[in-house]
């Protein structure tokens, strides 16, 4: 795939170095193009990309509040058609695209989202999904991994981090019965931008999430951020793979499956975690590849 | 041709909305409100009116898709009621926040808990400070007109601010009145068609809306509202004025109405359906020969202070009902902002109403007679069972 060279997500935002949801808005901008309408959450994403008067986003781009990204992108996709429809106007497709953190997503934001994707609204809706509310200050999402340190599931004496595994938003969208459903993650940029590519000609609904490493939260140096989603990729941790009108396909296989532990090691958010922690994570996710077939 | 129907206040207002050519709806049933929405799905059913109805999940939602449209460009509905507005609070500071003219019908009713359906005040005077224009109308006609005007002001360039449309629960949304409905023509020309110019969103000219406001920026935000709100008054009358001329009908001067103030020196404050009971008591007192003076307050945000002082300043005792309470300091949202408008006069403050207690003709006799003896500041709950 040739890479397009425009950039419609401007350099100069305000996040951490090596920030993941960087990438994420980058390369779906790209995927998608000039012709695009952007809704999105509070959290990170949109605190670090428009603090007043600045702004990183050359296409049109609204922010509200902290739930209601895809309520939100329902009335800019309604609106759309009724202008359309009655006065002409938007006189050509427009991709209107839903941005949430997982906590806006998986959590507070889940009434609106389940109800955008089964009224049956034209828009993509990506969660980038660093696992954790991070512009509170990282406290456990419904999207944080089993066993992952944050502040509000701490690492003590009598619990061992989260104690509970993560919601599996991917499955519960694709039980709404919407066109399209992925995995993605911004170490495989051109698996990542043909999904949201073809998330955006599908007509209807469709849902990517996109594991998106976070420095801060996961607790790693800055310039180790592709390498971490690799490897989340190749430990089997983070599975590729899309639905496409109920046909699940594996976009990516590895050749072979590496341990997690080389993923956990390299994490402040695990570093609680003991050998025999490890080996029982390595159970529950050797389980979970051999149910689809990594 | 205008025609009249004799229809409830929640039809009037989809009648309307419909009048409005109204782009996108998005709502959620809620009672007294629903009957309202249900007739708008009829209509766009129908294909009497071409819009796009988003059967939305919840009352966030449905602000929250209002936001997201009338930022795209299109007129915007949307009605509710009690819960549904509480549920919606966040939203609305947002779309005031972001200057979006956004209409919504609100069917007064009470709050939680107890759980009760019947009117009082409560839901709406709690969204007091989210930057809404808020309307507190006495009847199905003026419900219809003031929704048509509700689009002129917030749209107005001067203005640019959402309008909540205040119609009592059951009392209006669910009894019938004969209304005349304008022509669909009339009022196309008297409403218009929304093009924003300030704000919207349309990829051949992006823009950032709804960015983070940092300590430096914040408040000048806050204050353009504020002022936005001062020019509404202006707009208001004038657009309340050009609507008489057109459809010969008016309230007042748009802001408040005054009823029989020439030589009363007791006058009742209220707003909503029960000023037509306080005109039926007036009326009978002065076959009798005693003059009491009714001042509606029509428009409760922004509140016409000067209006208000002025049409006041020959009253002695000023009764003032409220249909709320704010809890704590045992007095209603209206009287405490009269009470800092008018500070060199007796005014009394009457709880009335709360959770659908019925106001009766006897209530207000009774009101007027101890407002003429009661002490300034006094708090008075009206009907309450000892
Ligand atoms: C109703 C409401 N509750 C709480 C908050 C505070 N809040 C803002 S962002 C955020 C967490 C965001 O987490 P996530 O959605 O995962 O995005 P991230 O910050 O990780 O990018 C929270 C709790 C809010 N803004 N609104
Ligand atoms: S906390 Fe994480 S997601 Fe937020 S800006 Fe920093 S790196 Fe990005």
């Amino acid at each position: 795939m040739q890479f397009p060279r425009e950039e419609y997500f401007a350099p100069g935002h305000r996040g951490c170095a090596g920030c993941g949801a960087a990438i994420v808005a980058r390369l779906v901008l790209k995927a998608a193009g000039k012709d695009t309408i952007c809704t999105n959450a509070t959290g990170c994403l949109e605190v670090m990309t428009t603090p007043y008067p600045e702004t990183a986003w050359r296409v049109p781009w609204i922010h509200t509040a902290f739930e209601n990204s895809a309520a939100v992108a329902s009335g800019v996709e309604s609106a759309i058609k009724a202008l359309r429809r009655k006065r002409g106007k938007f006189n050509k497709k427009i991709n209107v695209i839903a941005f949430g953190g997982d906590g806006g997503t998986a959590d507070i934001g889940f009434q609106a989202l389940s109800g955008a994707m089964e009224r049956g609204h034209d828009i993509v809706y990506i969660m980038y999904d660093n696992e954790a509310y991070m512009n509170t200050g990282v406290q456990r999402s419904g999207s944080t991994p089993l066993m992952a340190a944050t502040t509000t599931s701490p690492a003590g004496s009598k619990i061992r981090g989260e104690d509970r595994p993560k919601k599996d938003m991917p499955l519960i969208m694709a039980a709404h019965g919407i066109p399209y459903v992925a995995t993605a993650c911004i170490s495989y940029p051109e698996d990542f931008m043909n999904k949201v590519k073809k998330a955006c000609e599908i007509e209807g609904p469709a849902y990517i999430q996109v594991l998106q490493p976070c420095t801060t939260g996961w607790g790693y140096p800055a310039e180790k951020t592709i390498e971490i989603g690799r490897l989340a990729v190749e430990t089997g941790i983070w599975p590729l793979y899309e639905i496409e009108n109920g046909e699940f396909r594996l976009t990516y296989k590895p050749a072979k499956r590496k341990p997690i532990k080389e993923y956990i090691r390299m994490q402040k958010r695990y570093r609680h975690l003991t050998d025999e922690d490890i080996e029982r994570l390595q159970k529950y996710i050797d389980e979970r590849c051999r149910e689809l077939g990594l | 041709m205008c025609k009249v129907k004799v229809i409830t206040g929640t039809s009037a207002a989809a009648e309307a909305a419909k009048l409005a050519d109204v782009d996108v709806i998005a709502a959620y049933p809620i009672t007294p409100q629903t009957t309202c929405v249900e007739k708008l799905a009829e209509f766009v059913a129908n294909g009497e009116l071409d819009a796009e109805f988003i059967k939305v999940e919840s009352e966030h939602s449905a602000m929250s898709a209002c936001i997201g449209a009338s930022a795209t460009g299109a007129r915007t509905f949307t009605a509710t009621a009690s819960q549904g507005l509480a549920l919606m609070h966040e939203m609305l500071f947002i779309a005031a926040g972001m200057r979006l003219p956004i209409v919504m019908m609100n069917a007064n009713r009470a709050l939680s808990a107890p759980i009760n359906i019947w009117n009082d005040q409560q839901d709406s005077i709690s969204q007091r400070d989210t930057g809404w224009i808020q309307f507190y109308v006495e009847d199905n006609q003026e419900t219809l007109d003031t929704i048509l005007q509700a689009y002129r002001i917030g749209e107005h360039e001067d203005v640019l601010l959402p309008v909540m449309v205040n119609l009592d629960g059951f009392i209006l949304t669910h009894t019938v009145e004969p209304v005349t409905i304008p022509s669909e023509e009339n009022a196309k020309a008297f409403v218009g068609v929304y093009e924003p110019k300030h704000a919207y969103l349309d990829p051949d000219r992006p823009i950032t809306q709804g960015c983070v406001g940092v300590p430096e920026c914040y408040m000048e935000t806050r204050y353009a509202v504020e002022k936005a709100m001062e020019n509404a008054k202006k707009v208001i009358k004038e657009i309340h004025d050009e609507f008489a001329e057109k459809f010969k009908r008016s309230y007042g001067n748009g802001l408040i109405e005054e009823y029989n103030m020439e030589n009363a020196d007791t006058v009742i404050v209220a707003m909503g359906s029960v000023c037509g009971t306080i005109k039926e008591v007036i009326d009978r007192l002065k076959e009798k020969g005693k003059e009491v003076g009714l001042l509606r307050v029509r428009c409760y945000r922004p509140f016409p202070a000067e209006d208000i002082a002025k049409a006041l300043k020959d009253a002695e005792n000023i009764a003032v009902l409220d249909k709320n309470i704010s809890l704590g300091i045992n007095k209603g949202a209206l009287y405490l902002d009269l009470a800092s408008t008018v500070r060199d006069k007796k005014v009394v403050n009457y709880i009335v109403g709360l959770g659908g207690r019925d106001i009766r003709i006897e209530d207000i006799e009774k009101i007027i007679s101890h407002v003429e003896v009661a002490k300034d500041g006094e708090t008075a709950w009206i009907g309450l069972k000892e």
